[in-house]
């Protein structure tokens, strides 16, 4: 039986705007599955509907086999979550919080004790266990919301952006983390705007923009569907318009990213001189070129015709539903 | 069946231990409850002392006796609005959510802030009564007055605080329910907590006459002042009764409609 099954699911909003459109989707038991989009693409609508806190408008959804609706309580039973913005109480303690997660979950006071002591210990958080969490930093906050979460050892776990906002280091210790909590046999449900993060932790990627699910595959698929590397050619702002038309006799267009010109080039590496040479002869001098394998964003591209990082950079790093 | 219900009482009681930790390690919650109303009785009855020799005053032995009663509402009312601004703050800051994606009856959420709201009531009553014997003013009926205005300002703390958690479920918003402040003054005001109603001046004292709160701080001041008269501590229960039902039924109704609208 599948971990979740997504059946044509729909939110619609007052006024009409429709966060999630008709997604299917299915998550196999034991599968990290990534759930890649933009700011505001339906991300953490999904994840809402999926943990029963938000009801759907249309469609169905069953987790661990439950139905998100009709059987909710059983679901909450099945599954932990980690939301975005780490839903601490900065005036508790860190032991106190993942005890009394522990209470909400109807595990007995000793047995509570005993495994939130063992999950601080995993995340590296019993020198910090009895300070306020208000004094933790965002790292230690988003490490003891993943602790909090597995306190009652959930079949599926659901994570919202998990690592937004954290410092490399930090982030690299959530995503082994993560990991290891997957190797245990845990299923997850991993919601992300980063490219990398989806493509280091995910066995398969979803693509959600603008409400629609647009891709879905293994990252090694989606890339090997996008096929060709690109070239990004960085170039004086004012031949920009006119090195496109020289580059543009070699391959497909890309949208420019950064200000860089990006072709397409099927021929891959073989290709490269006859493009710098065409350039050269059209008066167009190269500050620098990268030949660039695919990558998820190629894909994201591919798919939605937009630079997923790009984005990131424009909307910051805070995912707001429509209000 | 009695699974389930011991475990959503340890939910309640869990949270509410929350709920009064929070209150104490949080200052700007613990003076509305404590310091607000101490101060107020001090001023009041520094300030208005000889109010008791006007014609038709009850007969008390000192303003500071009378007051007590009505020290102990504004108490409870102030930590009804507390526990509603705590559990606005926790929404606004996604703490709820930990809560909903849990597997617990989500009235339970309500129950719990109440039982902290509970306890701070109960705190706010054995404070004032050790306020009064500390400057005067026994309790006319022992032991068994003061167990009664416990009971009474706790289960009133909860009939007011279900209000508050209404609104919070209801707006999601700390300010919004802030904004209620001003509220519980007028409304105390206008009952017979601050001055006896036969005193006042028309329209207030048809006010305080049907404010449900004169009934409930004449039934706290008759346990600890005047003596027990079943007739005031029937309509005090009454109106503890109607306030806590409205409530609870306004929070219910603001409960199911968070849950089915959550926007976030």
């Amino acid at each position: 039986m599948p971990a979740i099954e997504v059946e044509a699911l729909e939110r619609v909003f007052d006024g009409g705007v429709r966060a999630v459109q008709g997604v299917d989707l299915e998550v196999a038991d034991g599968e990290i599955y990534g759930f890649l989009g933009p700011n505001g693409a339906g991300k953490t609508t999904m994840v809402r509907m999926l943990t029963t806190l938000l009801l759907p408008t249309a469609g169905s959804a069953r987790v661990a086999g439950h139905d998100v609706v009709r059987e909710a309580s059983r679901v909450r039973r099945s599954i932990g979550v980690a939301l975005q913005e780490a839903a601490l109480d900065p005036l508790m303690t860190g032991r106190e919080l993942i005890r009394l997660q522990a209470t909400l979950h109807g595990i007995s006071r000793a047995e509570g004790k005993r495994r939130g002591d063992e999950l601080l210990d995993k995340v590296g958080m019993i020198p910090a266990a009895d300070r306020r969490v208000g004094t933790y930093s965002s790292g230690m906050q988003r490490r003891l919301d993943l602790a909090s979460a597995l306190v009652h050892e959930p079949r599926v776990l659901f994570l919202d952006e998990p690592t937004t906002g954290l410092d490399p280091v930090s982030r690299k210790t959530i995503w082994e983390e993560v990991a290891e909590l997957n190797r245990e046999g845990t299923t997850v449900f991993l919601t992300t705007q980063y490219l990398e993060e989806a493509d280091q932790l995910a066995n398969r990627v979803g693509i959600i923009d603008d409400g629609k699910l647009v891709a879905e595959d293994t990252p090694q698929s989606l890339k090997a569907e996008v096929g060709s590397p690109h070239l990004e050619l960085s170039l004086a702002e004012e031949v920009a318009e006119r090195a496109n038309g020289v580059v543009s006799r070699f391959g497909k267009l890309l949208p420019a990213k950064d200000g860089k010109v990006l072709v397409e080039l099927v021929g891959g590496a073989t290709e490269v001189a006859p493009v710098v040479r065409a350039l050269d002869d059209s008066g167009i001098a190269v500050e620098s070129l990268e030949l660039v394998q695919p990558s998820l964003d190629d894909v994201f591209v591919a798919k939605t015709g937009y630079h997923l990082e790009a984005e990131e950079e424009d909307t910051g790093e805070q995912e707001t539903e429509p209000t | 069946m009695s699974g389930t219900l011991g475990a959503n009482l340890r939910v309640v009681a869990a949270l509410g231990l929350r709920s009064v930790k929070q209150t104490f390690r949080r200052p700007q919650l613990m003076a509305p409850i404590i310091v607000f109303p101490t101060l107020l009785l001090a001023i009041q009855t520094g300030g208005a002392g000889s109010a008791i020799h006007l014609p038709g005053f009850p007969p008390v032995d000192s303003f500071f006796q009378f007051m007590l009663a009505g020290a102990m509402m504004q108490s409870l009312m102030l930590a009804g609005n507390s526990g509603g601004i705590a559990l606005a703050v926790d929404i606004e800051m996604g703490f709820t959510d930990r809560l909903f994606a849990s597997p617990i009856s989500r009235f339970t959420i309500v129950l719990g802030r109440l039982a902290g709201t509970a306890a701070l009531g109960a705190l706010s009553a054995v404070w004032f009564l050790v306020i009064g014997l500390t400057f005067g003013s026994p309790i006319e009926e022992g032991i068994a007055g003061a167990l009664v205005a416990i009971a009474l300002v706790t289960l009133s703390a909860i009939a007011i605080g279900g209000i508050g958690a209404a609104v919070a479920l209801r707006t999601g918003s700390a300010s919004v329910v802030q904004g209620m402040f001003p509220f519980v003054f007028v409304v105390l005001f206008l009952s017979s907590a601050f001055f006896p109603q036969n005193l006042m001046l028309e329209p207030a004292k048809t006010i305080a006459d049907y404010n449900p709160l004169s009934f409930i701080v004449d039934g706290i001041r008759d346990s600890i002042v005047f003596g027990f008269s079943s007739s005031v501590m029937l309509d005090a229960v009454l109106a503890v009764v109607g306030i806590a039902s409205f409530g609870l039924l306004m929070s219910a109704a603001a409960l199911r409609r968070r849950v089915r609208t959550d926007r976030r």
